[in-house]
Parts: C-alpha cells; structure tokens; sequence
C-alpha cells in the first residue's frame, strides 16, 4: 500500500506546516457579525428591521430628552428658553417640573422639616431586611429585624417615641413570658396562651400610662405626620413594603391550609383564595374605599392608608398561596413522608424540612407577585390617594405646569423600572446561589 | 409463648380532643367553623343594622330604574332613557369586548416576542428583551396612560387630513388614526351576502373534513395527501367565485374627512382613543409576559426531542408541528390561560382613560347615581367572578386532557 502510494504521488511534505491563524471571517469581530446578524436573508432583513426600529425610537427620544431644560418655573418658561436655545418648536424636554416638583413627587404632602424622615425609615428598612436576603451576612444582625417595624413606624408617622416602644415591650414581655414557661417545662400550647395573655395584659393596663408618664418625663418625639399627608413614593414604598412584608406569611398559611387534610380548613381557604382572585384588585380597593365601614360595628372610621394596606395584603396574599402551593405541590412526596418518620409533628415538619424546600422553589414566582404588588400600588390613584400618577394629575392642574405630559411619566417609569428590575435581578441572583447549594459536592 | 394481654381500650378523655391525632383535626376544624360562623355573623349582623340606619336596606329594585346617563361605546342599542341593567349590560360586553380583542393581540405580541427572543440574531434578542423588561417593570396603568396620551397629544387632528396636500395621510388609505379617535373601514353586506356567508361556512367544513380525511389515509396507508395547499384552494377559491357570481355584495365603507365645515371624519367605524388607548395598553402589557411563557415553553422541551425526531426521518416543519409544539403547549398554555385572566381583570383599569366597561356604567355612575354601593359592587364581583371562574374551569378541562399519562 505504501509503495503504491510512494510510486503515484509526485510530492509529499515531510515537515509540519507552522499553525496559521483562522481566516478572517471565522474569528473576532467579522465572526461575531456573521453569526449573529448577517446569517442568512432572513437575519439580514431581521438585523435592518431591528435598526431601523433602534433608530426610529432613539431618534425621537433622546434629542428630546438632551436637549431638556432644568431650571425654568413654569412650562410657558420653559418654552421661552427653548425657543430661544434652539428655535421654536424643536422637541426638547422640560425637565424642570422634575427639578422642581420632586419633593412633592417623592413625598407628596409631607412636611418638609420632615423630609428626612422617609428616607431613613426606608434605609432602616433595608439595613434590617439584609440579613435575610444575602445569607452571607453575620447571623447576629437577624435581631435588627424585631425592632425595625416600631422604628419605621415611628419616624414615619411621628408623634411620641414612647407609643412604639411601650408596645414592642408587650411583644418582647410575650416572648420571655413564653420562653420561661418554655424552660420550667410548660406545654407549648399553655405556654403560648401565658405569653399572649401578659402581652395582652401590658397592653391593655400599662402600657398606655407608662408610655404617658415617659412621654411627660422624656419628651422624645417627631412631629406627628397625617397619613392622608403622605403621597408620592414615600406612599407607594410604604403601601408596597408594608403589604410585601405581611402578605408573605398570610400566604405561607393560606397555602397550608389549601393543602390541609382537614376539609373545612382547605375549603376556606379555597374559596377564599378563588373569590379574591377572581375579582380585580380596583374593586378591591373601592370595597375598602366604600363598603369596609359597612362591615363594621357603626360609628368605627379608619385610616384609609390602613384600609388600603389590609386590603392589599389579603390580596396578594392569595396570589402568594398559590405560588407557594405550586412549590409544594413540586416537592417529592418522600420529603414529607421521611420528615414523618423522623417523628416530627406537623409545624415541625413543615418548619424544618418541608417549607425550606417549597419556599426555595417558588422563589421566581414569590418575587414576581412581589413586583406585581409594587406596581400595583399605583391603583390607588383612583381612590383619591396621591401615589405618583395620582400627583402628576394635581401638578398638571396647576397654571405653571398645565399642559405637561410625558416628563412626569418618563421619570415615575424610571423609578418604577429600577425598583422592579432590581428586585427581579435579585431573584435570578438568589435563585443561582441555591441551585449552586444543591450541586453535590466534589 | 407469652399472649400479649389485651389491653382495655383507652377511656376517652376530654384532653384527647386536642392531644389525640384522631380528634384533633376534628376539634380543630369544629372551632374553625365557629370562629369563621362567628366572623361573618359579626359582619352580616353589621352590614344590616347599618344599612338599615342609612335607610337603604339590600334591594335589587334600582336595577330596573331609568339609568339616564350616555354611554359613548355601545354594542346594543342603548339610550339613556334605558334601566341601569341594559347600562350594566352595555359596560359588560364593551369589558368582554377589550378583553377578547386583547387576548388576540397579546397573544400575537407575545408569540412573536418570545420566539424572536430566542433568535440568535443579537441585535433581535435585545431588541426583545427590551420590549419585555420595559413593559414588565412598569406599571400597567402608566403604560395606559402614556398610550392615551400619545393617541391624543401626538396624533394629527381630523382636520389635517383635509385638501389636496394633507400635513397627515390615512394608513394604507383605509384607516385614519386621529387625535378624535380611530377610523376603520366599515364592511357594507349587500344584497346576497348571506349567500356568500354561507359559502365561506361551508369551505370552513370542506376544509375540516378532508383534513380528516388526510390523516385517516395517513393513519390507515402510510401515504400523505397535500393538506396545506389543498385547504387554502378549498378556503379561498370557492368563497372567490361566489364573491363574483353574486355581484359583489361585500362592500367596505371607507371613512373621509369632511372637506368643509367642522372637520371629523364620516362613515366607517369610529373607535374611541380610549378604547384604543386601552387595548394597545393591555396587550402590549400583557403580551411582554406570554413572551416570557412561550420562551420558557420552547426551552422546556429538551433538545434531544428535535433530535430524536430528525434521526426518525422527520424534517424541521413537522418536528416542529408534531414533535416540539405538543410539549411546549403543555408547558405554555396553563400560564397563558392565566395570563388572559389578568388581562380580562386589568381591563378594569379603563378607569385610567374613561373607557365605559362594567366598572364604569355598574360600578362607578349606576352607584353614584342610586347610592347603591353595597348591591353594585356584589354585581361587579359577581361578574368578574364568574369570568375567571368559567375561564379556569375550561383550563382544568384542558389540564386534564393534556396532562402526562402516567403508568
């Protein structure tokens, strides 16, 4: 075979040719373009429409936007210093309604001594939710949780310092009254019904004189603040995060109970979940706006902000049940059973073992009910509340600023989009790190 | 062998209630229903006595009382000398009206965005996902709002469609889009269009069956018949030729602007910028979130499938239709169905631009006009209730019929 070969072929190379590097067109850039948008007509014609659709859109905006004026009064001010900048009736944005107007934009009626007020409860509340949402931070700061809802509350709303204290130390005097009983070998149920009944006690007897007599001895407090008075942000992340924060548990329970063996709780809680989400969220809010005073022994009037929280979070707190019933109903059936034969009790095993797992899996889904909720918020616009789009109605209706449409909205989409991306970037985040946790080890 | 002596079953023990597995779930439940009988006693107890102090104890009757309010869309006759139901009637269907032409166009939207987002042509996928970040980060009633604002701030006014040399020209001469509103062509039926009504039906049955007939050759011999070309022959030639031998009886009626007096425009259909400000709202909205359902779908069937399918000789169109689609349907459509749900409920976000649904006539003028909150708002409920209830049952219809047969 070899001789035949040795004998028809004329040449044969007997070095290595040097490496040559690939041509052109299958490397770097020109590759990247090949494959990505010049391959074939269809992605050709694909690649020109989508530029065009760049362009077109780009086009209009940003020279708008660039252009925009940020020091002016008033929109007939603004026009002037447009036409005079870059002659009449080139687009340019007026983005001085928003170097004007922020404040009221961020916190609607609120005082303006007190503008710092918002933002530190809000940096509380972030500095308090940390540990739990990035487990790489020291367990110990999980007990800056408990105080932070008093704290918030009390710069927000003002009034005596000693109000939200006296009452965190009902729940604190309930807890040690229940870890003591606890320990002298107590069962869980007296225990629990020995704790509730000396926060009750507090409550009901003492806290209210005791808060009195501090008030009178330490005069610790903030102007109180009217809740009709907040408006803008300051009630969309106060509405938001109050409902994100206590719909998450209501919805744990609600999904359990759904779940449950015992047939009248899981009907409840159907039926409860099915109507709530059958109905739309703005009828919801006009039944807390019309009918909630109804339902109530006469004469009781609250808060409409308190009315909007409590409606709000029973209803995402539906939408939640069914997120996390959906992850329950994705755990193996062995997870139950084996936490049964390790002879736990019912809390115990949905505490230790199954809830961790159920809540891990509907995290995508938990975060975007979440977002929905957020966005949500804006809803109460229409019952007379003023969250940013209910503002942007009230400063067109000034004389200054009577006529202005887009500015406002661009920058309350800004807002909006950071906040919801953000939280949507933090759910894959979140959601990578604990698939990386089940990776078996190496 | 020692007998294991029987032991006297346990007495009964009050503490059993609660410490015996056997009757605590039972305990629990009982005190659950009376915890739950005593709430809604507490609030039916109160509903009444303060209704009744308000003088207007729960009565239906003001359904049936003149409504004497316009309402500017309607799909039946309706005048304001009409009762508040035929207005309730009215708002509900232009509702069932918004949400049905939604959910075509953000199902298209959605398809289309979520397939393009696979694309691997970069510019595409970004282009893409930037449709569906935007508009699934930002509230829906900004978006509807920004649309209603656009329509009618950034739209020409009817009367710059006028003269010779126009500023603004109708889309493909046939629909005019103005700060007004939206003019469509109008389809005029003439003379024997039921006959060519009847025609189009009967291609539709045509085309049914010898689909049938297609697959039950295929089942029984193995061999194909053409179905694609032979079913757009059977829907398009047959309704042609009778179009034809009847005279023409379809005609549209294109809308024109008045050339004098006050420019608006005439003939066609008129939609209200409300309605389009909606609709565009909804299903732009809507569909982001169906991209993100048909894209999870898509990749939710593994590769392997499309492989398996070409090793048995299948090529791309029917990997596609009989192979890859099945799978991914059982993944797309429960979310969908449930996004068509959210889409028919944020309808009621037509508060936003004034659109007249069943919010508006029953639940917003009927109850200001009567002073009937509580009996309105049970309607209201009662009616988006029913929609979502209706909807999900023929999911779990679908659900059941597509679910994984499992052995």
């Amino acid at each position: 075979m070899s001789d035949t070969h040795a004998r028809t072929v004329a040449f044969s190379r007997d070095t290595m040719l040097p490496p040559v590097p690939p041509p052109v067109r299958e490397t770097g850039a020109v590759r990247w373009l090949r494959e990505n948008l010049l391959g074939g007509p269809l992605n050709v014609a694909l690649t020109v429409l989508s530029l065009v659709a760049i362009w077109w859109a780009l086009s209009g905006f940003l020279p708008w936007a660039w252009r925009g004026i940020w020091d002016a009064s008033s929109l007939t001010e603004c026009r002037a210093r447009r036409d005079e900048l870059y002659g009449p009736g080139v687009p340019a944005a007026c983005w001085a309604i928003i170097a004007e107007r922020w404040p009221q934009l961020v916190f609607g009626f609120y005082p303006q001594s007190g503008y710092w007020r918002p933002p530190v409860a809000l940096a509380v509340f972030l500095v308090a939710v940390m540990p739990v949402l990035f487990p790489s931070l020291p367990r110990r700061m999980l007990w800056l949780l408990p105080p932070a809802p008093f704290v918030i509350y009390w710069l927000l709303w003002g009034g005596s310092l000693w109000g939200p204290a006296t009452v965190a130390a009902g729940f604190a005097l309930g807890w040690g009254v229940w870890l003591l009983a606890r320990r002298g070998g107590a069962g869980a149920g007296l225990a629990l019904a020995a704790g509730v009944a000396a926060a009750a006690l507090w409550w009901w007897w003492i806290a209210g004189p005791l808060a009195g007599t501090l008030a009178r001895g330490v005069p610790l407090a903030l102007q109180p603040v009217l809740s009709k008075d907040m408006g803008g942000f300051t009630l969309s992340f106060v509405i938001g995060l109050s409902a994100i924060v206590l719909s998450l548990p209501l919805g744990v329970l609600l999904a359990l109970a759904r779940r449950s063996e015992m047939p009248i709780i899981s009907t409840v809680a159907v039926v409860y979940i099915e109507i709530i989400r059958g109905v739309p969220l703005i009828v919801w809010l006009f039944t807390a706006q019309l009918l909630l005073n109804y339902f109530l022994p006469r004469g009781t009037n609250f808060d409409l902000m308190l009315r909007v929280i409590i409606m709000v979070t029973l209803f995402a707190a539906a939408y939640l049940a069914e997120v996390i019933r959906g992850g329950l109903a994705a755990l193996p059936k062995g997870q139950f059973e084996a936490a049964d034969a390790l002879g736990l009790g019912y809390w115990q095993s949905m505490r230790l073992v199954v809830l961790p797992q159920a809540l891990k899996i509907s995290i995508p889904g938990i975060v975007n009910t979440f977002i929905g909720l957020f966005k949500d918020t804006t809803l109460v616009a229409f019952i007379g509340m003023f969250d940013p789009i209910g503002l942007t109605g009230s400063i067109r209706a000034t004389t200054a600023w009577n006529g202005i449409y887009w500015e406002p909205y661009v920058f309350i989409a800004i807002v909006f989009f950071v906040v919801c991306y953000a939280m949507s970037r933090y759910s894959i985040w979140l959601e990578r790190r604990l698939e990386r946790e089940h990776r078996p080890a190496t | 062998m020692t007998a294991i002596p029987d032991r006297a079953p346990p007495r009964f023990r009050a503490g059993d209630l609660l410490g015996d597995e056997r009757w605590r779930g039972l305990t629990i439940q009982a005190l659950a229903l009376a915890a739950l009988g005593l709430l809604g006693w507490f609030l039916i107890s109160n509903l009444v006595a303060n209704l009744a102090a308000l003088g207007k104890p729960i009565d239906f009757s003001f359904l049936w009382r003149r409504a004497g309010y316009d309402i500017n869309q309607r799909l039946i006759p309706y005048t304001s000398d009409d009762p508040h139901w035929r207005a309730a009637v009215v708002g509900m269907l232009n509702t069932l009206l918004v949400a049905v032409l939604g959910c075509i166009a953000a199902t298209i939207f959605g398809v289309i965005a979520g397939v393009l987002r696979l694309s691997r042509n970069w510019l595409v996928s970004l282009l893409m996902a930037a449709y569906v970040e935007g508009f699934r980060n930002v509230p829906l009633v900004l978006w509807i709002i920004v649309t209603f604002s656009v329509l009618v701030h950034a739209t020409p006014a009817p009367a710059a469609f006028r003269g010779e040399e126009a500023e603004a020209s109708m889309l493909f001469g046939l629909v005019a889009i103005t700060n007004r509103g939206t003019y469509l062509p109008r389809p005029v039926w003439g003379d024997g269009s039921a006959l060519l009504l009847l025609v189009v039906a009967l291609s539709v049955v045509a085309v049914w069956v010898w689909r049938r007939l297609a697959r039950r050759r295929q089942e029984e011999t193995g061999q194909p018949l053409p179905v694609l070309w032979v079913s757009l022959a059977i829907l398009l030639v047959p309704p042609a030729l009778a179009f034809l031998a009847l005279g023409r009886p379809l005609s549209f009626d294109v809308p024109a602007v008045r050339e004098t007096g006050i420019a608006n425009f005439q003939g066609g259909i008129a939609v209200l910028n409300s309605f389009m400000a909606l609709w565009l709202a909804l299903s732009l909205y809507t569909g982001a979130f169906i991209a993100e359902i048909v894209r999870a779908g898509i990749l939710s069937v593994s590769r392997g499938q499309t492989e398996a399918a070409y090793a048995l000789g299948l090529r791309p169109g029917r990997t596609m239709r009989l192979v890859i689609l099945p799978q991914a349907l059982r993944v797309i459509v429960p979310p969908l169905i449930s996004q068509f749900l959210n889409l028919t409920k944020n309808s009621s976000l037509a508060i936003a631009v004034g659109y007249m649904d069943i919010r508006a006539t029953l639940g917003g003028i009927t109850i200001n006009q009567t002073g009937r909150e509580f009996e309105g708002m049970l309607l209201l409920a009662g009616f988006y209730l029913t929609v979502s209830l209706v909807i999900s049952g023929l999911m779990n219809v679908y659900n059941r019929r597509v679910a994984i047969k499992e052995r």
